[in-house]
């Protein structure tokens, strides 16, 4: 393959997006019927669903903690998520993520209500085009909240790249792999926190602050509609007589 | 699956105490600066058989890493490139928390995070490492082991790997009319070249107070750690953040700048222990 264009000569992405724009966001809680909750979530072709089971006991007792729910957290892709088949076999990328996003969660998640509990948090990667795993954090925390577990905020996740030397918000697949850089954040917005942060490329210091900038930017609107998700959800049940 | 971990090494109450209190006031229990490493001895080296490889002691963290090239054939989409695979494992002797077996996902997580620094700086130049343009090529293996365990793994291991291919010597090869490639390891070709040296710091946090190389007790004690790889042009060329806490934005700022400037330090330690003649070691 060639080397992709990634800005057009009119300061356009490859897919005529801004260098400071969103992919078409959709969130849907609530998708899934025997979950204690769920969401599905796609950041443009990039297609998560996520699952919560619990608060709950567990047959690996030795594994619970007196104080704590424990959280327990799977990132993982379905075969054909990607453009070759992705083998079945759990990758080391995979368990690498499951642990970073499980970490995203866990200052949000007030698991000292629970001890001696744990909540599991299954993500699957329906569809992948860049970003699985910030939309993955943003989705297992709608399905958090969903679950009606007690959190101090939600999380989101938005990924920032460089590509043709320019910061670019929510980068896709083609950006993530010709791009420079990949910035993968999640923050809890209203706590001004940063749970996840990860740099996969060369960024100078002014860089650095210029994308952790224009990432919480790009947080701060998918919270909106992440906070909108969610109430939409119990929308129906506001009207009951 | 990631599971929250159980304290498996526990702090006891008093001494955990004194840790935060002592931070709270800037100050540290082991009577260290927020932004000193401890001493790091570093043995180029260190083991014959491999290609390139060091021993690496911060503290009393023990880590060796190997260097170990391979014959290999191209990835498909990149055919002339050498290729760079590295791992980690931690020992069964490094602390009595560690079973024998597959690497964990942090095991997993330090190798990817050493792979990512090196890699994303391209430290190696890979276009140097192709024997036969399209088929055959230099494969870098970086394997590190942790020997003993006693905080800022990442830290040690980024060190030794860096230290582990700046002795790397490239073994001698012969190809045949056919392109079939044989390896004299009798024999090198001289030194692998590293285009840029890549180290990490690590940044730990507890108590709102930011400090380097934690050793173990401050690992349990503290919040999250957030490492940060710099390259010898003071650029940062990677970052993790690492453990159940969370950072603020003004924090992850202020722990970028202070990996900019001790990494420095790291860098020239780690060029000088290779500038030492090996036999005073």
């Amino acid at each position: 393959m060639g080397k992709v264009k990634l800005l057009r000569e009119d300061g356009l992405r490859h897919d005529g997006r801004r260098p400071d724009e969103l992919r078409p966001i959709r969130m849907q809680v609530g998708v899934l019927n025997k979950a204690s909750g769920s969401a599905l979530v796609e950041y443009g072709a990039t297609k998560i669903l996520a699952a919560v089971h619990g608060p709950r006991e567990i047959p690996q007792r030795h594994l619970l903690l007196p104080s704590r729910a424990i959280l327990r957290c799977r990132y993982h892709m379905l075969t054909f998520s990607t453009h070759e088949r992705k083998s079945p076999a759990p990758s080391r990328r995979e368990i690498e993520l499951s642990k970073v996003i499980r970490e995203a969660l866990e200052p949000v998640v007030m698991a000292e209500v629970f001890p001696r509990t744990a909540i599991d948090v299954f993500i699957e990667v329906i569809n992948a085009d860049g970003g699985t795993r910030t939309a993955s954090v943003t989705a297992a925390s709608l399905a958090l909240a969903d679950a009606g577990i007690p959190m101090r905020d939600l999380v989101i996740g938005v990924a920032v790249g460089k590509v043709d030397g320019v910061l670019v918000l929510d980068i896709d697949e083609a950006e993530d792999m010709y791009g420079e850089a990949d910035m993968p954040v999640a923050v809890a917005p209203s706590l001004g926190i940063v749970t996840l942060l990860q740099l996969n490329g060369v960024l100078t210091r002014e860089e650095f602050n210029e994308a952790l900038k224009l990432a919480l930017k790009g947080a701060q609107t998918i919270y909106s509609m992440a906070r909108e998700a969610l109430k939409s959800r119990y929308l129906e049940v506001k009207v009951e007589e | 699956m990631s599971v929250t971990p159980s304290a498996e090494v526990t702090v006891p109450k008093l001494r955990s105490a004194t840790i935060l209190n002592m931070l709270k006031k800037g100050l540290r229990a082991s009577s260290r600066g927020l932004t000193e490493f401890r001493p790091i001895e570093i043995v180029p080296g260190y083991v014959p058989n491999a290609d390139g490889s060091a021993l690496v002691r911060l503290g009393n963290t023990v880590v060796v890493a190997g260097v170990k090239l391979e014959i290999g054939s191209p990835y498909p989409d990149t055919p002339n490139e050498g290729a760079l695979i590295v791992s980690a494992e931690f020992m069964p002797t490094a602390s009595p928390t560690f079973e024998p077996g597959p690497p964990d996902e942090n095991a997993i997580e330090l190798a990817r995070v050493v792979d990512r620094a090196l890699r994303e700086i391209k430290a190696i130049d890979m276009e140097k490492l192709v024997i036969v343009p399209g088929r055959r090529v230099w494969v870098v293996y970086v394997d590190i082991y942790v020997l003993d365990h006693d905080g800022n793994l990442v830290d040690a291991s980024s060190i030794a790997a860096l230290a582990a291919l700046l002795s790397t010597e490239v073994p001698k090869v012969e190809v045949d009319e056919l392109g079939n490639v044989k390896v004299d390891r009798s024999s090198r070709l001289g030194p692998l070249q590293l285009r840029h040296k890549v180290v990490t710091v690590s940044v730990a946090k507890a108590e709102n107070v930011l400090f380097v190389d934690p050793d173990i007790e401050e690992e349990k004690v503290c919040e999250t750690k957030l490492v940060i790889a710099v390259s010898d042009d003071g650029r940062i060329a990677g970052m993790q953040k690492s453990g159940l806490g969370a950072l603020s934005v003004e924090e992850v700022l202020v722990a970028t700048d202070i990996a900019l400037k001790v990494a420095r330090d790291l860098l020239t330690t780690v060029e000088l222990s290779l500038a030492k003649p090996k036999e005073l070691e």
